[in-house]
């Protein structure tokens, strides 16, 4: 039992660690909770039943040993209680309860049976029978404990949108019977994919976000950090840490990415000294780990671009030629356009603004980047620093056409006017 | 629990098949059928003919109205369908990625509404 500190009461010192098992330990519970019960609702339910009985009952007995064990025991019985009181108005909800009687819980409880538990609640929330909406609802809610006015506030919707994609999902994923269970071997890599990417989403949405909303935004690359700790803790697959790696990696330049008043800061122009060491460690340890499995994907590559920007003291330091390398096999896992159009500006740093600028006028011929302002704008700097000045201006216009974010908007009309300075 | 797979696929494209590869896709069905009794997924299936024979029939207001075809018109058309018991959707998903149409069309599975 915790040391009752002087001057509160024993109530105040309860309550307070009735707290902290709530803060470090609720979503373990739950997510046992949910397999004992097979039913989000009602072990949502229980959980909260369980924590509402534990303030008043610690108090009486005193903290017990393993509190998340009596919390999950606790809110078993609860929903058996629960179930047990509606059953005079539904008949059948009284198998169900004498169904919950006869779980047997394990006497003891193994961090392995509660990872299993944690991993499986992951892959029921991003299942890839879900729409990705509520794939990202779901987890932001069930997996990392937001609530639902917290998920609409951090995807600028309201929360009667979040709250009915979550209704949705449960409902599906009791309705279609989805299998609250880790998958099979077989199945493991595509599951893993929608995960990765869901987690993905969750840190660009807190990453590229405009600076007006910046504070709770970048709340939700803190929860995609957290989530992909998670993930690597309990499932230590190299794309795995190569995600958390990439994530750690661009978050380690956030303050230096904007100036105070919101501008674009180009990574070759930030203080490198605002960069995140930390951050970049821990990063760049994953990055190496990831790539020594040699079952390597696009996460990790990216990530290992990523490092070895961060390892050059200034930019003129960058290993431009490792970085083109980096890229020429990710385009071979990924030949995507955007990713062609990333390893043209490598290729334009490592051989010239000419050699680079042949690439990128081939990729856009195909058509394909038409609609992507970074491809314009990429041309627009290549042009620019190759004197060709009507072309980078007619480039950045077009950028400007496309871009959407106004920080982004300032940058490209930042560079139109220079342009237009430089000339007159 | 039992589920429904919908088989779409496009039947021109069937159509236009010569006759070995028509026979082999076939064959590829019933090697599947057979796979999915041996399991014990099965619980049954059929073709449907061509959608040119279908008719959609409504009723309003007491008055029922006949038109051909069906209710949508899409690229690809309902050609069949399997009802399969399976323990949930991922054994399900397991099974109905193996119907050969889920690799030229696309196959829609359907947890069946037990009425107790």
């Amino acid at each position: 039992m915790d040391p009752i500190r002087e001057g509160e009461g024993p109530a105040d010192a309860v309550r307070q660690a009735v707290d902290q098992v709530y803060r470090a330990d609720s979503r373990r519970v739950l997510a046992t909770l949910i397999r004992l019960l097979g039913d989000f609702d009602r072990a949502e339910e229980a959980m909260h039943e369980a924590f509402t009985a534990a303030v008043e009952q610690w108090q009486r007995e005193g903290i017990p040993g393993n509190p998340r064990a009596w919390l999950v025991s606790t809110g078993r019985f609860k929903a058996i209680d629960a179930l047990r009181r509606r059953a005079r108005f539904d008949a059948s909800l009284a198998d169900i309860a004498a169904a919950y009687e006869t779980i047997t819980e394990p006497v003891e409880w193994d961090d392995q049976g509660v990872d299993d538990d944690r991993l499986r609640l992951i892959f029921t929330c991003c299942h890839p029978a879900l729409t990705p909406d509520a794939q990202l609802a779901l987890t932001l809610r069930e997996v990392c404990g937001l609530t639902t006015e917290e998920i609409a506030h951090a995807f600028l919707t309201g929360p009667s949108t979040v709250a009915q994609r979550i209704v949705r999902a449960k409902a599906k994923i009791r309705d279609a019977r989805i299998p609250y269970q880790v998958p099979s071997r077989t199945d493991l890599p595509g599951r893993l994919d929608v995960v990765l990417h869901v987690i993905y989403l969750v840190f660009n949405e807190g990453y590229s976000a405009s600076s007006g909303a910046s504070l709770t935004r970048h709340d939700l690359s803190g929860e995609a950090i957290r989530l992909g700790r998670l993930l690597v803790e309990l499932l230590p697959e190299p794309e795995a840490m190569g995600l958390l790696a990439l994530m750690l990696l661009h978050e380690s330049r956030r303050t230096a990415r904007s100036t105070s008043d919101g501008e674009i800061v180009l990574l070759d122009e930030q203080d490198r000294s605002l960069w995140n060491g930390a951050l970049i460690t821990e990063g760049t340890v994953l990055v190496e780990r990831a790539l020594s499995s040699r079952r390597f994907g696009p996460y990790a590559l990216q990530a290992a671009i990523a490092a070895v920007h961060a390892e050059a003291q200034r930019a003129a330091d960058t290993d431009w030629p490792q970085i083109v390398e980096l890229y020429n096999l990710l385009v071979r896992i990924d030949p995507s356009p955007v990713i062609q159009l990333n390893r043209a500006a490598a290729v334009a740093m490592r051989d010239g603004p000419a050699a680079g600028l042949e690439l990128i006028d081939a990729l856009l011929a195909t058509g394909d980047l038409d609609d992507y302002h970074l491809a314009h704008s990429a041309r627009a700097d290549l042009c620019r620093r190759l004197g060709r000045t009507a072309d980078a201006k007619a480039s950045y216009e077009r950028a400007l056409k496309l871009a959407r974010q106004e920080p982004e908007r300032r940058f490209l009309a930042r560079r139109l006017r220079e342009l237009t300075e430089v000339t007159e | 629990m039992k589920y429904l797979c919908l088989i779409y696929d496009d039947e021109k494209k069937l159509a236009t098949m010569s006759k070995d590869e028509g026979d082999a896709f076939m064959g590829e069905y019933f090697a599947f059928t057979e796979g999915i009794k041996q399991s014990g997924h099965y619980l049954g299936g059929n073709a449907l003919k061509p959608v040119g024979t279908a008719t959609t029939i409504r009723s309003r207001a007491g008055k029922v109205s006949t038109t051909d075809g069906p209710f949508a018109e899409t690229k690809e058309q309902l050609g069949g369908y399997y009802l399969i018991e399976a323990r949930d959707l991922n054994d399900a998903l397991q099974v109905a990625a193996k119907i050969p149409s889920a690799r030229t069309g696309s196959v829609e599975v359907r947890p069946i509404e037990e009425f107790s």
